[in-house]
């Protein structure tokens, strides 16, 4: 997670004090293209220094608003600020905003030294400052010696370096990340990521990223926003996202998640207890839900905060009879997936501590399922 | 979609296939002879018949000496006795263009008026190959089915319906008269300028159908990026769209340059008859004086002209790309 990252003495958390001004305030944005509604009345505030990711599945409208905020689209009503600055009617080339493409959109008949350079040149920047300036940065993203060569003769990695050289050359107060790491492969990538929280820190530039990887959002952000259909479902910390989602959708995005559809029976400020159409027993949860008794809820417990025992549990609630159906191994952790027996199919994961593999439960077993009082989240749509 | 090109490429890599994979076929194969060795064979075997062996015919006659007889040159090779072969190789022909100002003049009136012609064309082609890559797709279509259009009518027939337009009781002298802007037919036919008009007019669609293609398959995105870096619109159009054109300018300019250079129909057609073009030169000296060795030599010239810078060019051209684009 990305606070790890930082310093556990100084929390970077802007958004919880209440005197900080947002760096970035889109206001009440709407993006239509013809019928079609792109991005639907978002309003969202992010802080200086702030790595924040916008994350949706593909249309969601993500890429707009990221295209807003560089200036290559118009937003239909509402209004974009960028350090206090109204943006809205401002064209991309005076805008204190770089971007880096998806495609990394390098210039394929320039040098990568011409590449980063290329916005200085168009600020009529000194020749040596240029000079020095491109190097630094060469010399940052690790490409010191690759300064004449061409795009086309760079790997991937090195050509999505280049992009983020040229694209933090102008020292921008903002810098858009359009998926920045989705043309990389899997060992890369994660290399990547945190490279990126390094060179942010660093820099101290805001980042607004956009991505469909989950993973690379809860990695590298200060916070997400999640968004579906052109509007923001949700906005936190990546473990408020994961531990806190407000919806099913919030909660089934992000992770894997094991919904059961219920009635709220006993409705109390420091309980509730649910019937689930799918358990015998009632869910217990221990703390208190803002809805009227008899609303249908959901609980939503994650796969690593449900455990398998072949004893019977104490107690009338949070537990169930299932029988396992299948078993990934994956070498740190293993996936369960266990039929209960209304039918419905639970996934359960269990770290592989020991490595003596004897008394692991198998293939067509019963087992009881179990969880804590404190792990379902309920959401009320 | 599959071109009528590449349509009747299957239907011969397809008839090829067939003998390839015949009895006779597993004989060929033997010796290295595939399918696809023989579809890609038939191109050169047609430049091997139809402009190598021509060429070196020409090259020949350029070498000997002019006779009234028929065939009127005398031969290369001949028997001086029964074990001598004599090999008569006359010079004279290529002395004769240096000698002769009137070769020199009639060569550098050709590289101008082919080089105007060509800057002409790419002035007029770039924008329109620019608008049509950068229309919507449906329009686009359109666009180019009317670039392609007046192929379908003989090229000869649209070099004399400028007579009709540029002649002096033509289409633009009477409408010009008839609204009164000018009393007497301005002289337009005959001219130089008729030629450039010609040329221009004939030649444009090979300047903007490889820049049209060029220009179309462009990433947009990397405009984007120059406007993202600072760049107005014009500013992304010289340091981006411009350069990254430079093939497409290169192969327009070349397809009009070279068929330019020696055009013999328009300037004979449309120009003054005393405008000295290489192509009327090599007209009158082989059918006019049927001095066959001359004619023959100034067309060897002329191909050397214009292979040589062209084999240059191409050279730089790989040096810059690095050998691999993108």
């Amino acid at each position: 997670m990305a606070t790890s990252t930082r310093d556990p003495q100084l929390k970077f958390e802007p958004w919880k004090d209440p005197d900080a001004q947002p760096y970035v305030r889109i206001e009440r944005v709407t993006k239509k293209f013809g019928d079609f509604v792109a991005v639907d009345d978002v309003s969202l505030g992010i802080y200086k220094k702030e790595i924040f990711c916008l994350l949706g599945a593909s249309g969601c409208g993500k890429t707009t608003l990221l295209r807003m905020l560089a200036g290559f689209e118009r937003p239909t009503a509402g209004r974009i600020f960028i350090d206090g600055v109204d943006m809205t009617e401002i064209p991309p080339y005076e805008r204190p905003v770089n971007m880096m493409f998806q495609s990394y959109a390098l210039f394929p008949h320039m040098t990568v030294e011409q590449n980063v350079a290329f916005g200085l040149k168009q600020d009529r920047m000194a020749k040596p400052e240029i000079a020095r300036r491109v190097a630094d940065m060469l010399e940052m993203v690790k490409l010191g010696q690759f300064g004449k060569r061409k795009p086309h003769q760079l790997s991937g990695g090195q050509r999505q370096r280049v992009a983020l050289a040229r694209a933090l050359v102008k020292k921008p107060k903002l810098l858009l990340l359009d998926e920045p790491l989705a043309a990389l492969d899997k060992k890369l990538r994660e290399h990547t990521q945190f490279e990126l929280i390094n060179i942010q820190e660093t820099l101290g530039v805001t980042f607004i990223v956009v991505t469909h990887d989950q993973e690379e959002a809860m990695t590298l952000s200060s916070r997400i926003g999640l968004m579906n259909h052109g509007e923001i479902v949700q906005v936190g910390t990546p473990t408020e996202i994961y531990e806190y989602p407000i919806s099913r959708f919030v909660a089934e995005f992000i992770g894997s998640v094991n919904t059961f559809e219920g009635r709220l029976v006993e409705d109390e400020p420091s309980y509730v207890r649910i019937e689930a159409n799918d358990l015998d027993q009632p869910i217990y949860v221990d703390h208190g839900v803002s809805s009227a008794p008899g609303a249908t809820v959901w609980a939503a417990i994650r796969p690593e905060k449900m455990q398998m025992s072949r004893d019977r549990p104490e107690g009338n609630d949070n537990w169930t009879v299932a029988t396992v159906r299948d078993i990934a191994y994956m070498g740190d952790l293993s996936i369960y997936l266990l039929r209960l027996p209304s039918g419905k199919i639970v996934r359960v994961t269990q770290p592989n501590v020991e490595r003596h593999a004897a008394e692991r439960v198998t293939w067509d077993e019963q087992v009881y399922l179990q969880w804590d009082a404190t792990s379902p989240v309920v959401v009320t749509k | 979609m599959v071109s009528l090109g590449q349509r009747v490429n299957f239907w011969i890599e397809d008839a090829l296939g067939a003998v390839v994979r015949s009895p006779v076929g597993t004989q060929l194969r033997r010796w290295g002879v595939t399918g696809k060795a023989l579809v890609a064979s038939v191109p050169y075997f047609w430049l091997l018949l139809f402009f190598l062996i021509p060429f070196v015919i020409v090259l020949k006659i350029s070498f000997s000496d002019s006779q009234i007889a028929m065939p009127p040159y005398q031969p290369l090779f001949s028997w001086a006795s029964e074990r001598v072969l004599e090999i008569k190789l006359n010079f004279g022909n290529y002395l004769f263009l240096v000698e002769d100002n009137l070769y020199w003049k009639a060569y550098l009136n050709s590289i101008l008026v082919a080089g105007v012609s060509t800057l002409l064309c790419l002035l007029i082609g770039y924008p329109m190959a620019y608008a049509m890559a950068r229309s919507g797709t449906s329009i686009r279509n359109i666009l180019l089915l009317l670039v392609i259009l007046p192929f379908w009518t003989s090229f000869l027939l649209r070099v004399y319906a400028w007579i009709g337009i540029l002649k002096n009781n033509g289409l633009i002298n009477n409408a010009l008269m008839a609204l009164g802007v000018i009393d007497q037919p301005i002289q337009m036919l005959q001219t130089d300028f008729a030629v450039y008009v010609g040329i221009v007019y004939s030649y444009l669609p090979f300047m903007i159908l490889p820049l049209y293609a060029n220009l179309e398959k462009m990433d947009l995105t990397l405009l984007e990026a120059a406007a993202d870096l600072g760049c107005r619109p014009w500013e992304a159009f010289v340091k981006v769209t411009l350069p990254l054109s430079v093939p497409g300018i290169i192969a327009g300019c070349l397809l009009v340059f070279i068929p330019a250079v020696g055009e013999f129909v328009i300037p004979a057609l449309l120009g003054d008859p005393g405008m000295l073009m290489i192509g009327k030169v090599l007209w009158t000296e082989f059918f006019n004086n049927r001095d066959w060795p001359v004619a023959s030599a100034v067309a060897t010239a002329l191909l050397l002209f214009l292979v040589i810078p062209i084999m240059f060019l191409q050279r730089a051209q790989e040096a810059e790309s690095g050998g691999v684009h993108r």
